[in-house]
Order: C-alpha cells, then sequence, then structure tokens
C-alpha cells in the first residue's frame, strides 16, 4: 500500500469536534516539512483554516503561507468561474450577469453540482501536478460520501455535454489508490467511533475511494500499568492518605480522586477503540494522536499533532 | 390516535413552580411554562442526550405528555428509552421501562425520530394540488435526489414536523433535537428560505412556458453556458420538476410562515448544549447571539462533560508538585505497600496527570467565564463514568440540570 504523505490527494474527514481540521493541518504541514509540494484545502467554508496555522485568512487563490505549504478555501463561485475559463475559454465572464445570482440557485437544485465543482477543482490540480500532495479539510462523515461519488452521479444524470466529458479523468485520480485516499479522523468515544465503523462500511460498498487509514484523536494516556493499579488502590486506606497528605504538605486526596478520573475517563474510551479496531480492516493503519493537555488549538497544536504524527507514520 | 389533550394538567403545572414575577431559575421552572423546546449546538456535545434527559424529567416531574423529536439518535438512545427502535410516527416509552428504573412518571414520555424522505413525502402529499402532480413529483428522479440535500432540507423538514405535531395538540411538551448543521442557525432560516426561494424569479423563469424558454436559451449567455456545461436535456429535466413543484408554492409559502411564528413564539424556548472546549464553545456563543438578534427566546445553557471543581484549587497544585518532585521522599511515608520504588512512581504519575487535568479544567473555567452572555438557567453536567445506556442512566443525567 502506498505510504499516506505518498499519495497525491487526500480526503481528510471525520465526525465534528473530533479534531478533523487539526489533523488535516497537521497532514499538510507534515508532508510540507518533509519537502513536498503540499496544498491544504479547506471545503467547509467556515474560513478558520486560517486558525490552525495562525497565518491570515485563506482564499480560493491558493497561497503559500511557508515554504512548500500553501492554503485555500474553497469557494464553489470561484471555482465555476475557474472551470469555466479553463474548459470553455468563454471571456469576458463578468458580463455574464445572471452568473453569480442563479449560482446558488443552480448549485442546489442540481444534484452533484455543487460536489462535483469541488471535486473537480481538487482533482484539477492532482491532473496538473501542480503540488506533490493535496490535502483535504473535507467535509463531515455524513457528506464526505455523497461528494466521493458526484463524478458518478453526474455520469449518471446528465447524459450528454461538457460535464459528463469531464468526469472520466476525476474518477480515474479518485479510484486510484496509488493516489488518492480517504482518512477518517475519529476520538475515542461513543458517536465518533460509530460514525467512523458506518463511513469505512460505506466507502467500501458504495464508492471505489480507498481508506487510507484511521487516526484516532484525542487518546488519553494509560496511567498505571496493572500492578501500579493495584498499589494506587491500595495507598487511598485513610491513615495512608493521611500519611501522604502529611509528607506532601498538603491534601492528597483530590490528586488521587483526579488519578481515579483519569482512569475511569482512559477505561470508557479504551472500550470503544476496541470496538473501533474489531471493526475495520486489520490491515488498515490506525493512527494514534494523544490528548494534548495544554493547548486544544492554533498553529501550536498543529505543530504538536504534526510531530506526534511524524511519530507513527 | 392518541389521547386528546390534558388541557386541563397545564395551567396548574406551570403555576404551581413559577410565579408571574418569579424569575426563572431552573430547567424545571423553564420547562413548566413552555409547550416547545428547542436543543441546539455542535455535533458530539451530547445534545440528544440532554435532550432526551430533559424530556424524561418533564414527563417524570411535571407530568402531562413529553414528546422528543430527535433526527439521528444512536441505537443506545433508543435502547435506553426502552425502546427497540423509533421512526416517524411517535411511540410511547413503555411503562415497564420506568418501572424497572425505578421511576414513577406523573405523566407519558414519547419518541419520534425524523425521517426527511418520509416527511417531505408527506409535505408534497399534503400540498399538491391533485393526486396526479403528487405522483409525478414523488417519481421524479431529481425530486428523490433532491429531497435529501435540497435546501438545507433537513432544517427545515425539522421545523416544519415540530410545527405540525404542536398544531396538532396531542402534546403538553415537546423537546426537539436539532439537526447537525455545518451552521447551527441553518434550522432557523431554513422556513424563511423556503419562502423565499418560491417566490423567487428564478423559479419562475426556469418554470416559463417551455417555448419561450428556448428562445432564450439562444439569446443569453447564461443559458448558453448552462447549455454547454449541463446539456439541454439536464435542464428540460429541471424545469419539468420545478413546473411541478410549483403548483405546491402557495400552500408551501403559508406554511413556512407559520412555522417561522411558531419559532418566535413565546411558548417557545432554545437550550443551547455544549462543552467547555473550544470549537463547540463557539459554536455555542455563535447560537446565542443568533438567537438574540433573532429576538429568539434562550431558556438555559446546559454544558457537558465539565470537569470537577476540585481539579482547579490553588492549594492542590503544590502538593501535586511536591508528589512529582519528592517522589521517593513522599513514597518513605507509607508502610506496607511493596516496593517503595514502585509507589514513588505511582506517586509521581498520580502528581503529573492532577497537573495535565488542571490546565485543562483551568482552560475550561476560563472559556465559561469568558462566555459574553448566559441565559438565567445554567447548568453544568460532570462527566459520567459510563456511556448512558438505560433510563437510569438518563435519569442521572436529568438530575444534575433539572433543578
Amino acid at each position: 500500500m502506498t505510504a499516506l504523505l505518498d499519495r497525491q490527494l487526500l480526503f481528510v474527514t471525520g465526525k465534528g469536534g473530533v479534531g478533523k481540521s487539526t489533523v488535516a493541518a497537521s497532514l499538510g504541514l507534515l508532508a510540507a516539512e518533509q519537502g513536498k509540494r503540499t496544498l491544504v484545502c479547506e471545503v467547509d467554508a467556515k474560513g478558520n483554516l486560517a486558525d490552525f496555522y495562525e497565518a491570515g485568512e485563506t482564499a480560493f487563490a491558493a497561497r503559500e503561507i511557508q515554504p512548500r505549504l500553501w492554503a485555500m478555501s474553497m469557494d464553489l463561485e470561484e471555482s465555476l468561474k475557474e472551470y469555466l475559463s479553463l474548459q470553455l475559454k468563454i471571456p469576458f465572464l463578468a458580463k455574464i450577469g445572471p452568473l453569480a445570482r442563479t449560482f446558488d440557485f443552480i448549485a442546489n437544485a442540481a444534484p452533484g453540482v455543487k460536489e462535483i465543482l469541488t471535486i473537480g477543482k481538487l482533482t484539477w490540480e492532482v491532473r496538473e501536478r501542480h503540488y506533490d500532495l493535496v490535502v483535504v479539510d473535507a467535509v463531515a462523515t455524513g457528506h464526505i460520501v455523497g461528494q466521493l461519488t458526484a463524478p458518478q452521479a453526474i455520469n449518471e444524470l446528465v447524459q450528454v455535454g461538457m460535464v459528463r466529458n469531464q468526469t472520466q479523468w476525476m474518477l480515474d485520480i479518485l479510484t486510484d489508490p496509488a493516489r488518492t485516499g480517504v482518512v477518517i479522523v475519529s476520538a475515542p468515544e461513543e458517536m465518533p467511533v460509530a460514525e467512523t465503523i458506518e463511513l469505512a462500511e460505506r466507502l467500501d460498498a458504495e464508492t471505489d475511494v480507498d481508506l487510507a487509514a484511521i487516526v484516532v484523536n484525542r487518546v488519553l494516556p494509560e496511567l498505571f500499568t496493572e500492578r501500579e493499579e493495584a498499589l494506587f488502590e491500595q495507598l487511598r486506606t485513610p491513615e495512608r492518605v493521611a500519611a501522604l497528605s502529611e509528607a506532601a504538605g498538603g491534601d492528597v486526596s483530590p490528586v488521587l480522586d483526579a488519578a481515579e478520573l483519569a482512569v475511569t475517563l482512559r477505561r470508557t474510551r479504551a472500550e470503544h477503540l476496541a470496538t473501533l479496531r474489531d471493526a475495520v480492516d486489520p490491515h488498515l493503519p490506525l493512527i494514534y494522536v494523544p490528548y494534548l493537555f495544554t493547548r486544544s488549538h492554533g498553529a501550536r497544536a498543529t505543530r504538536q499533532v504534526a510531530e506526534l504524527l511524524a511519530e507513527e507514520l | 390516535m392518541a389521547a386528546p389533550r390534558k388541557r386541563a394538567a397545564k395551567a396548574p403545572r406551570a403555576d404551581a413552580v413559577v410565579g408571574a414575577d418569579e424569575k426563572v431559575r431552573t430547567l424545571e421552572q423553564l420547562l413548566a411554562t413552555k409547550e416547545i423546546v428547542i436543543s441546539c449546538g455542535s455535533g458530539g456535545v451530547g445534545k440528544t442526550t440532554t435532550a432526551a434527559a430533559a424530556a424524561l424529567m418533564a414527563a417524570t416531574h411535571l407530568g402531562g405528555k413529553v414528546l422528543v423529536l430527535t433526527v439521528d439518535p444512536a441505537k443506545r438512545l433508543a435502547t435506553a428509552l426502552g425502546l427497540e427502535r423509533f421512526g416517524n410516527v411517535e411511540v410511547r416509552v413503555p411503562p415497564e421501562a420506568f418501572a424497572a428504573a425505578g421511576i414513577e412518571p406523573r405523566g407519558e414520555l414519547w419518541a419520534a425520530m425524523l425521517d426527511t424522505k418520509q416527511s417531505w413525502d408527506d409535505l408534497v402529499a399534503r400540498h399538491a394540488p391533485d393526486p396526479r402532480t403528487r405522483d409525478a413529483i414523488l417519481a421524479n428522479s431529481l425530486y428523490q435526489n433532491i429531497s435529501g440535500r435540497f435546501v438545507q432540507s433537513h432544517d427545515y423538514i425539522a421545523m416544519e414536523r415540530l410545527y405540525e405535531i404542536h398544531q396538532s395538540g396531542e402534546y403538553d411538551l415537546i423537546v426537539v433535537d436539532t439537526p447537525p448543521t455545518r451552521n447551527a442557525i441553518d434550522f432557523l432560516e431554513a422556513p424563511d428560505r423556503m419562502a423565499e426561494f418560491f417566490s423567487s424569479k428564478l423559479l419562475r423563469w426556469l418554470t416559463a412556458p417551455t417555448a419561450s424558454r428556448m428562445v432564450n436559451f439562444a439569446s443569453k449567455p447564461f443559458y448558453t453556458v448552462a447549455d454547454r456545461i449541463l446539456g439541454s436535456q439536464f435542464l428540460e429535466d429541471i424545469a419539468t420538476f420545478f413546473t411541478l413543484f410549483q403548483t405546491m408554492a402557495p400552500g408551501f409559502v403559508e406554511r413556512a410562515e407559520a412555522v417561522t411564528r411558531t419559532l418566535s413564539d413565546r411558548r417557545t424556548t432554545f437550550i443551547v448544549v455544549s462543552t467547555l472546549e473550544d470549537a463547540p464553545l463557539n459554536e455555542a456563543e455563535f447560537f446565542i447571539r443568533a438567537l438574540d438578534e433573532r429576538r429568539l427566546h434562550l431558556g438555559a445553557l446546559v454544558l457537558n462533560k465539565v470537569l470537577p471543581a476540585y481539579l482547579r484549587r490553588t492549594a492542590t497544585t503544590a502538593v501535586a508538585k511536591r508528589l512529582v518532585g519528592r517522589a521517593d521522599e513522599v513514597a518513605g511515608s507509607v508502610a506496607g505497600v511493596g516496593d517503595p520504588a514502585d509507589v514513588a512512581r505511582v506517586l509521581a504519575t498520580v502528581g503529573e496527570s492532577f497537573l495535565n487535568y488542571q490546565v485543562v479544567a483551568k482552560r475550561e473555567a476560563e472559556q465559561r467565564a469568558g462566555l459574553a452572555r448566559s441565559p438565567d438557567v445554567v447548568a453544568a453536567v460532570p462527566y459520567f463514568d459510563a456511556d448512558i445506556a438505560d433510563l437510569t442512566g438518563l435519569f442521572a443525567l436529568g438530575d444534575k440540570i433539572w433543578r
């Protein structure tokens, strides 16, 4: 199997709140630092990719925010304009008055148009080899299959016309596991794990796009070995807590309570991890990213996650 | 058909808990005075579970018929409610499930799930002018594609179903869990957008008689472009579909406006659910602002998975640091628990872990203090040892937010 960062197009998806964008930003950062010309593209127009690099606003036009690392945000209307000028060679696009106003409607009404403009732009960058790697901070788990299958759907819906002719090369790129892969970001919690398993099954059944890896984010550290835990339990008698408090110069109970909380949290999460491991293909890489206690977001967190990913990859 | 609404139970229910000028301070008081509660927030924060717990508490303590309407429940939630599964049609949570949990509810708890496709079909059936048009729309391949994604159809359908159920007068209280949206306010705007769409010029253009449109095709650049990209057959398909769809316009517009009115009705309130993590909290703040701007009623903020307060104690910080820095020495103070080196390692680990969690707890406390505006009712729910798997668990959660 092609190593993750040796592919050319990675769709990073995941349930909301699991750190999908952090992982996408970190994969991009890592690839760039390993010498690859990398584009990170945010598809959900929330405009917060910039927060993960703290490098200012991103727009449709890709901007090099550090050596070999470009960032952009998807904009469907811009994508359509680019497509029209590239494919149809229509000058004076501005003269097409109703374009802007009607665009939103057409995109909503015609199934697959939104998706195809996104997929089209991304695969175009891959086809033209503008970058070594395109990392997509993609739509959430519930929508990714619709997006990835858009070229096929368009192929079936639109009988003739330019779009139909354009979908074949997109499909060629999307379905080539040496070039394209999906990365599902998950967390060791009930719903994210359930959604990850469901998506892995749907990707397999409904698309020909390869699932490249699952990144499990926010994995809590194992505090004790079994023996250490037994020892910890023995420390919790009132006499020993009193002795420890005396020696430590203050009440140690909250510290011990906190350790117990940490063990409980880790344990409930471990069950979800086990569920995930049992449900997915044993050959699929599962990459674990530890929970970051010190930073929850920003450029520093992106860098830390990139370093942790580098160890795992 | 369910039993007629028990109006008599309603008035005393509200008055007993909160007087006319008494301020609402608890979820109990809030729910006693409202008929519709909309639970919102970003995904993964426990929105659905919170909605179910609130509905359970209302059914238990306030009485009457309470419905929890969810969008995409985990199978676990259905199980927790003692139901195999539930669908578009409301089902009653069996009294045996309550009995098993040792709860004697004053009222009834019902549950339903939003089935978007089914709800759209029902909507078409209701608004279509005649059976032929209805069948033509339902059979149209574009409709089948669109009913899943058109104009944020989930959002609209959720609000539409809520309106319908409320109008039916079957329930004293309806608790709705909102669909996971990219944008938390999408569902607030969905009814307006639906009405707007039906009165748009665009729809008129698309549904203009085919002959005159064909003339336009040749003369206007947009049509030329659209034709070259999509092919004229596809455009024809779209036109046919929307011609059919437009026959439903008057009903749809009227309905969408009524749905909008329901959201701003004084009997409706919103509960914002979040954790104290950065992203969900940003979303919650954004949503609170959006509610304010629209003059909608923000009733409560429920904060889930809140770390215990003892983690923030400054005095304990020094103790934890000593455990890390002088583990050997402290380990020497206890006897008879195995190798002192092992004890020292455990103590250092324990101290380190405390300091780690303290960073998170303090960050979360700051996030909480930094909230620009909080409603009168704010409930903090601690981490639970295990995922909620039955009514007992749901009740334990409910207890944390109720009073």
